[in-house]
């Protein structure tokens, strides 16, 4: 069906293109859906809000054909529907593009785009030239600066979600659903995400935005419901409500500040880099932190900020330069060594760096510490509880008990639990690279506030981020990064958000 | 019987554990066409029937665990066998006990240098040690078999056809290995270690784990156990051929995926081994005592392979097809 038929179908039938009524999802342990109702009308772009753990994902993975609900109904278009899979959804017309991207890195954009309907020739054969030229039609309208041929794993985050908003356009889609699009984004290429919604809208679709960002929130959306332990708290126009009713709504209070930042005077030199290279990703890197001191660092995505993190942690190994630690020069050839100085990384990757996805939060949480929680070489389960709950507690983590997989939790609650896991082994200096992405407010404010708390006690801090009221909040001081080069360093008390953005973006 | 599955509404615990349940009515059925079957006798006799791949298995299972394959222990059983029953007349029992135990160490740590430190696939690297020992085996025999020459003077016996309080020896090893590398997997840093690197080799190694390190020592453990298996063998039989120790890669990965370890990595447990290598023992031991010929057992093995992974997919996804 095209997009024009569709639409004539909708306004015949109802003046909505998605009717949510009493949907029901458990799981064992956890009703994460407790009779969800909500709408989205053509046209519209409506928020879903709620904290972790709140049932957003695995509400919009129901009406995707992720899930089958345990009760309730969805209509489209005015009928009811009942998808077996994503397939069949995506056919019917909704699209999820989910939290944790979904493409096939060895594959080209147009592969990924079309994958499972391909244009085909005879005997079977896959129809190349038409699919690159249908491909490179769809990116020209989305003004995407790569081509069909390319292969997705070369891609930045932020080109690859393109990819997966592309397949909105190549299956004339009328429900677009975004579970948390602007994680791994920048703010410029939020905003060319956002001319992207608007274009779709402009088209009649229906648009579900899930995020954690206000200003997001109240810059894109038309409505806002609200998900609160499975459960929804009403449906507002978002012109006639704010971010602290939102807020309230969602966590049961208000929030007093959003960012809290450190009041120590820095100590003594901890670490400091000179000259820091590596080939074609990071040049001649040289800046120094102190003991009680919050760095914030700033950049696009790519520009080569993360390897830099990486490289003090010994993941990478650089092409030159040194890494100082308390004055003496160091070789750091792997995590474990960096690990001894007392150095964490907190890693981008949650899920391929940071987490096992099959061990419980235990045991995620104190895998740092396998070698220090024993006896004789016997894990001290006592311990590994105690600090379990510790972090379950301070960083409010949403899970079963100790033992839930962490891969059953949702996308906030895991990357708490990386989190957790950095902090418990009570590091000296911690390398944070996103770490609130996917984060709700509140307990982001709480994480804000630890930091502020341990800097205090003088652990060191490196935050890596792109979202610019972050770092500007909680940093006492910013580097900033583009292309690879460090092009600025500034104090919080004389950084603008223009200064920021000038030295993070290319000059030419 | 998609709709049979989710009515029958069991118990998440039952539904997991479907394989057991199978397992069970296959003991009734059989028990009520054969007086011997449940016989305490005939349990001991199945038990020590396993007791080879079982106790080769438990070090497989570490391999598995940590997320690789382990091909080899079939040829490295070959090997081992003809060496402890080669040299026992020559060097003596226990010199040879332990030649054969640091031949496996050895073997095990060239697979494990191959696979943990220079990162090569573990499928191509135990298939090629699978027919190079094969070629060390003949070798080193020159192709003929080796035997004991007087098996009832030598305290070698005591391994694969002694009795301790009424048990077999050989069960004893299988369940004494059992329990102490259930503990270690369950309990130690170790064992932790092993279930993080079959789980997410990355992210272990970026918690500070030496994953390197762990899967050369899984390969070692896995040498080890073999060459136990293989005491066990030699012992038992008093001689060996050149390729004793053939097909039982296949029969081990059996009983490991029968239990309900991942051979993805990184979930299962010594205890499932075990439970998958006890059950497989008995399907064999029990289509012999209804009359079955020797080698439908390896038609109904695969069955109930297939039908054991398929009832835990379609457990997980609620119904048999996608
Ligand atoms: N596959 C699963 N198995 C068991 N529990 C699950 C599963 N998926 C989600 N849950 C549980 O359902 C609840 C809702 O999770 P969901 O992912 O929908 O939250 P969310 O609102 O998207 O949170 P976030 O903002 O962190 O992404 C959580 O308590 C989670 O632990
Ligand atoms: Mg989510």
């Amino acid at each position: 069906m095209t997009a024009n038929a569709a639409q004539a179908a909708v306004s015949a039938a109802t003046e909505y293109v998605l009717e949510v009524s009493g949907v029901i999802k458990t799981f064992p342990g956890v009703k994460a859906l407790d009779e969800v109702s909500f709408d989205v009308k053509p046209g519209e772009v409506h928020a879903l809000v709620g904290e972790n753990g709140a049932g957003k994902s695995t509400l919009m993975k129901v009406l995707a054909g992720n899930y089958k609900p345990d009760g309730g109904t969805i209509r489209h278009m005015g009928e009811p529907v009942r998808h077996n899979n994503p397939l069949e959804a995506k056919e019917r017309g909704i699209l999820l593009i989910h939290q944790e991207l979904s493409l096939v890195s060895e594959l080209s954009v147009a592969e990924n785009i079309y994958l499972g309907s391909m244009p085909l020739k005879s005997f079977g054969r896959v129809d190349w030239r038409m699919l690159n030229e249908k491909t490179n039609r769809v990116l020209k309208d989305m003004h995407c600066s790569f081509r069909a041929s390319d292969i997705v794993g070369s891609l930045s985050i932020a080109k690859q979600q393109m990819v997966e908003i592309a397949r909105a356009d190549a299956f004339h889609c009328n429900v677009v659903i975004f579970d948390e699009p602007t994680a791994s984004l920048t703010d410029q290429e939020k905003e060319a995400l956002f001319e992207t919604i608007r274009k779709l809208k402009a088209q009649d679709v229906g648009i579900v935005y899930i995020s954690h960002k206000m200003s997001e929130i109240f810059e894109i959306t038309d409505r806002i419901t609200v998900l609160r332990d499975g459960k929804t708290q009403g449906t507002m126009n978002t012109a006639d409500t704010d971010a602290d009713d939102i807020t309230h709504r969602m966590i049961g209070r208000s929030l007093d500040s959003y960012f809290e930042r450190a009041e120590s005077e820095p100590g003594d030199e901890l670490l400091r880099v000179e000259g820091l290279t590596i080939t074609g990703l990071i040049d001649d890197i040289s800046f120094d932190i102190r003991a009680g001191e919050v760095v914030g660092m700033y950049g696009l995505v790519g520009a080569g900020r993360s390897e830099v993190a990486e490289t003090i942690f010994g993941i990478r190994k650089p092409d030159a330069g040194t890494i100082f630690w308390r004055g003496q020069p160091q070789q750091i050839t792997s995590p474990k060594a960096a690990m001894k100085l007392g150095i964490g990384l907190v890693p981008e990757d949650r899920k391929g760096q940071g987490l096992v996805l099959g061990m419980g939060g235990r045991d995620n949480t104190t895998l740092p510490l396998v070698n220090e929680l024993n006896v004789f070489g016997f894990m001290q389960r006592g311990r590994e509880t105690a600090l379990f709950d510790k972090y379950k507690k301070s960083l409010q983590i949403r899970t079963t008990g100790p033992k839930q997989p962490v891969v059953n939790l949702s996308g906030g609650n895991q990357q708490k639990f990386v989190i957790a896991k950095w902090l418990a082994t009570e590091p000296k200096l911690l390398i944070l690279d996103e770490p609130t992405r996917g984060i709700d407010v509140g307990s982001k404010s709480e994480i804000h506030k630890l930091i502020a708390r341990l800097a205090e006690e003088g652990l060191a801090v490196l935050v890596i981020s792109s979202e610019m009221p972050e770092i500007m909040g909680i940093s006492q001081r910013i580097l900033t990064m583009c292309e690879g080069r460090l092009t600025g360093d500034f104090s919080h008390s004389d950084v603008t958000e223009n200064k920021l953005l000038n030295a993070a973006s290319p000059q030419d | 019987m998609d709709a049979l599955i989710k009515r029958m509404n069991l118990p998440d615990l039952a539904r997991q554990q479907g394989i057991l349940i199978a397992f069970v009515i296959f003991l009734v059925v059989v028990a009520l066409n054969s007086d011997t079957f449940l016989t305490i006798g005939n349990v001991l006799q199945v038990l020590r029937q396993v007791s080879i791949v079982g106790t080769m298995a438990l070090g497989v299972t570490f391999v598995v665990l940590s997320g690789r394959l382990d091909l080899s222990v079939g040829s490295m059983l070959s090997l081992t066998t003809v060496v402890v029953v080669g040299l026992h007349d020559k060097i003596g029992p226990g010199p040879a006990i332990l030649v054969a135990l640091l031949v496996g160490l050895l073997v095990g740590a060239v697979n494990g240098i191959l696979i943990g430190y220079v990162r090569l696939n573990s499928l191509i690297v135990t298939l090629g040690m699978l027919s190079a020992l094969q070629g060390v085996t003949l070798i080193y025999t020159g192709g003929k078999n080796v035997g004991i020459a007087d098996p009832d003077a030598t305290w070698f016996a005591i391994f694969g056809r002694g009795y301790f309080l009424d048990v077999p020896v050989p069960v004893w090893i299988f369940l004494g290995g059992a329990l102490v590398l259930g503990v270690v997997l369950a309990k130690t840093a170790y064992g932790r270690q092993i279930y993080a690197v079959g789980g997410n080799e990355v992210a272990s190694s970026a918690s500070g784990i030496n994953a390197k390190r762990i899967v050369f020592s899984a390969y070692v453990l896995s040498g080890l156990t073999v060459a136990v298996a293989a005491v066990i063998l030699g012992s038992r039989v008093m001689g060996s051929q050149n390729n004793v120790g053939q097909g039982y890669e296949l029969q081990v990965l059996a009983g490991i995926i029968l239990g309900g370890t991942s051979l993805l990595g990184g979930s299962g447990t010594i205890l499932k081994t075990v439970i998958g290598i006890t059950i497989l023992g008995f399907i064999k031991n029990g289509l012999l005592l209804l009359g079955f010929a020797y080698y439908v057992q390896w038609l109904v093995t695969w069955g109930v392979i297939i039908g054991a992974v398929w009832l835990d997919v379609a457990s997980k996804r609620g119904s048999l097809f996608e």
